[in-house]
């Protein structure tokens, strides 16, 4: 599990920083969710892979150990929100200059 | 204490009022009363703040307001800490933004819209990057500031404007990235957010563990380094600064040193004076990188002509001397770089209104003329003496050419005023430290004069382009109270930082001395039987 989770937030990375480096806006904003999948991955990574354990402690004398960390599952979910909505908000500014320079060249040059 | 708790959670919620009223009243934008509403809110965030600092100096010398939010227990729940570093960037910032929405409610307002709220949000993620003593907290103020400025970058329109803040907004988000990946690294070797509670972890790191946290904290720093334009990351820098409406820049003066703010707390808080088995990690890197970032902003600002990209230029030579006074890593350079910190600021938020007032007056046709007399020669060099001598110059000119000096004088470090007493401080604590000068210190002292030398250069080339040789001869010029208010303030701010330098260096040697002993913020932060 460690090692599909592993492979998938490096192929999902790679792609996304190519696709970041290249000339055209689309490009750049799928390049940009790419990695955010990947970044999130790599946030729920940080509270150690378990399957089958609940994030809530419940009962006096549970034992931590049989539970999951419930932090990064929330750090996830903030991410996410703003993530997304910065991803929303440059498609407007991409658009904008779509139209102002008419290129989507993200210098505004047409070619 | 219980009330000056509360007091520090008010330069988040002032702010968040007074955009959320904003939205309420609708974008009315030629409204007056919607005008005093806005400088009222600013008004009484100056006043809050300045109180905030006040209490903190009132009671003791390492004291610090902390709030938990929602009042779960210290190292669970998250957490806002006023210490006297968070108090005076606070200050700093309500200050000058005061002073941008005093000039922006003149004209700039108008020129698109929502421009209040938007402004109101990046204060308030300001104060909040400031004030909040949790990791990932940071991380949402950041995102908050970063939002609002996207929004006011754009602010105003137009093709270069657009251009500009893709390219802000393509960096800012890459930067976001890393921040979240430094933060879960740091997260998955020391189990917590908190950043106290990170820096009593530190030592307890496994061994098999402390290179994932050391890459965690260098991927952090790359982040933070990216806001505070810090060289080989700040190429976005001088085109955003000079493409955003003039009241946005200098509002964004201060933006560049949340980053400086973020480096200093943690670093010093983690690394620097730690108990860890790292001691410095980073340091010379840190130190290279300011030293590569004063040379860039120097040779920059020499090759600018216009106005806003050599305050953009200006902006990076400051940014350069707080990453190199950080490095250095020593209470009484720190104490200089605070200093220094709040003057640079006011002036290059001046700077950039500045440049505003002397487009509206001048002709630009004559200033491009001043451009290319300077490179081509002005063939007729013989001007008939008697029309030079009896050229009059108007009173608004003079006030502006006045205020550009005190400008010049504070950015370049050049004595009597405030940037000199900033620079003085910092090179005489590192030449007069116990173990002598080092090699360090020789390239501090370099590094800071030698860039004072091009600012001063550039700064009276630019002077003499304006003032001199691109005057219009009639005497229309008009000023508005507005207008030219905010920025004889500023620089009377920095003006009277100079005259009141004992009582403001007293309190920022305190200051430093809080942060280079970081187990202080430790106990203050933690309860006691969680810190032991």
């Amino acid at each position: 599990m460690e090692l599909t989770l592993a492979i998938a937030i490096g192929v999902l990375s790679a792609s996304g920083v190519y696709l970041i480096l290249r000339p055209r806006t689309f490009q750049v904003i799928i390049g940009l969710s790419l990695v955010s999948y990947a970044v999130n991955l790599f946030i729920l990574a940080m509270g150690r892979l378990r399957t089958d354990a609940a994030p809530i402690l419940s009962g006096a004398d549970a034992n931590i150990a049989d539970y999951t960390d419930p932090v990064p599952q929330a750090l996830v979910l903030t991410a996410i929100v703003i993530g997304f909505a910065m991803t929303a908000l440059f498609l407007v500014v991409l658009l904008a200059s779509r139209g102002l320079s008419g290129s989507d060249h993200v210098d505004g040059r047409g070619d | 204490m219980t009330g000056m708790n509360h007091i520090a959670i008010l330069p988040i919620l002032i702010p968040m009022a007074a955009a959320i009223a904003n939205l309420f009243m609708g974008d009315h934008r030629s409204n007056r009363r919607m005008i005093g509403l806005n400088l009222g809110f600013g008004f009484l965030l100056v006043i809050v703040s300045a109180l905030l600092l006040v209490v903190l100096t009132q009671s003791g010398t390492s004291a610090a307001a902390v709030y938990p939010l929602g009042n779960w227990p210290v190292p669970f729940g998250i957490v806002l800490v006023a210490d006297r570093l968070a108090a005076m960037m606070v200050l700093t910032t309500s200050i000058l933004s005061l002073a941008a929405l005093a000039y922006a409610s003149a004209r700039w307002h108008s020129r698109g819209p929502n421009f209040f709220p938007l402004f109101h949000a990046l204060v308030m993620g300001l104060n909040g990057a400031f004030l909040t003593g949790d990791l990932f907290n940071l991380f949402v103020f950041f995102e908050l500031l970063l939002a609002a400025s996207y929004g006011l970058a754009l602010h105003g329109g137009g093709r270069n404007r657009v251009r500009a803040a893709m390219h802000y907004i393509v960096i800012n988000l890459v930067a976001s990235f890393l921040f979240l990946i430094g933060v879960a690294l740091i997260y998955g070797t020391t189990g917590t957010l908190n950043m106290a509670d990170i820096a009593r972890a530190v030592p307890l790191i496994r061994p098999e563990d402390r290179g994932l946290f050391e890459a965690g904290a260098g991927v952090l720093g790359v982040a933070f380094l990216i806001k505070a334009g810090a060289w080989p990351l700040h190429f976005w820098l001088p085109n955003t600064y000079s493409a955003a409406a003039p009241p946005v820049a200098a509002l964004f003066a201060v933006m560049t040193k949340v980053g400086f703010y973020a480096i200093l707390r943690l670093w010093t808080l983690v690394f620097a004076n730690g108990s860890g088995a790292e001691v410095a990690f980073g340091q010379n890197v840190l130190f290279v990188i300011g030293i590569a970032t004063v040379a860039y902003g120097s040779i920059g600002a020499l090759s600018c002509k216009a106005l806003d990209r050599l305050a953009s230029y200006l902006i990076l030579v400051s940014a350069g001397t707080l990453l190199l006074a950080v490095a250095y890593n020593s209470p009484g350079v720190t104490t200089g770089a605070l200093y220094y910190l709040v003057v640079a600021t006011f002036a290059a938020g001046a700077l950039f209104l500045l440049k505003d007032v002397i487009d509206q007056v001048l002709p630009a046709e004559a200033q491009v003329l001043a451009v290319s007399l300077e490179l081509y020669g002005d063939e007729e060099e013989a001007i008939d003496e008697d029309q030079e001598v009896s050229r009059t110059i108007p009173a608004a000119a003079t006030i502006l050419s006045w205020c550009f000096a005190v400008a010049a004088l504070v950015m370049a470090g050049l004595p009597p005023l405030s940037g000199f007493i900033a620079k003085f401080a910092m090179i005489s604590a590192a030449l007069n430290a116990e173990n002598g000068p080092t090699a360090a210190t020789w390239w501090l002292t370099g590094a800071f004069i030698v860039s004072g030398l091009f600012v001063l250069i550039s700064m009276v080339r630019n002077g003499i382009n304006i003032f001199w040789t691109s005057l219009p001869e009639d005497n229309t010029m008009r000023l508005g109270i507005l207008e030219i208010g905010p920025i004889v303030a500023l620089l009377a701010l920095c003006v009277l930082m100079a005259v009141a330098a004992g009582p403001a260096m007293a309190y920022f040697a305190d200051t430093a001395a809080f942060i280079h002993a970081p187990l202080g913020y430790i106990e203050t932060v933690l309860p006691a039987e969680a810190a032991s």
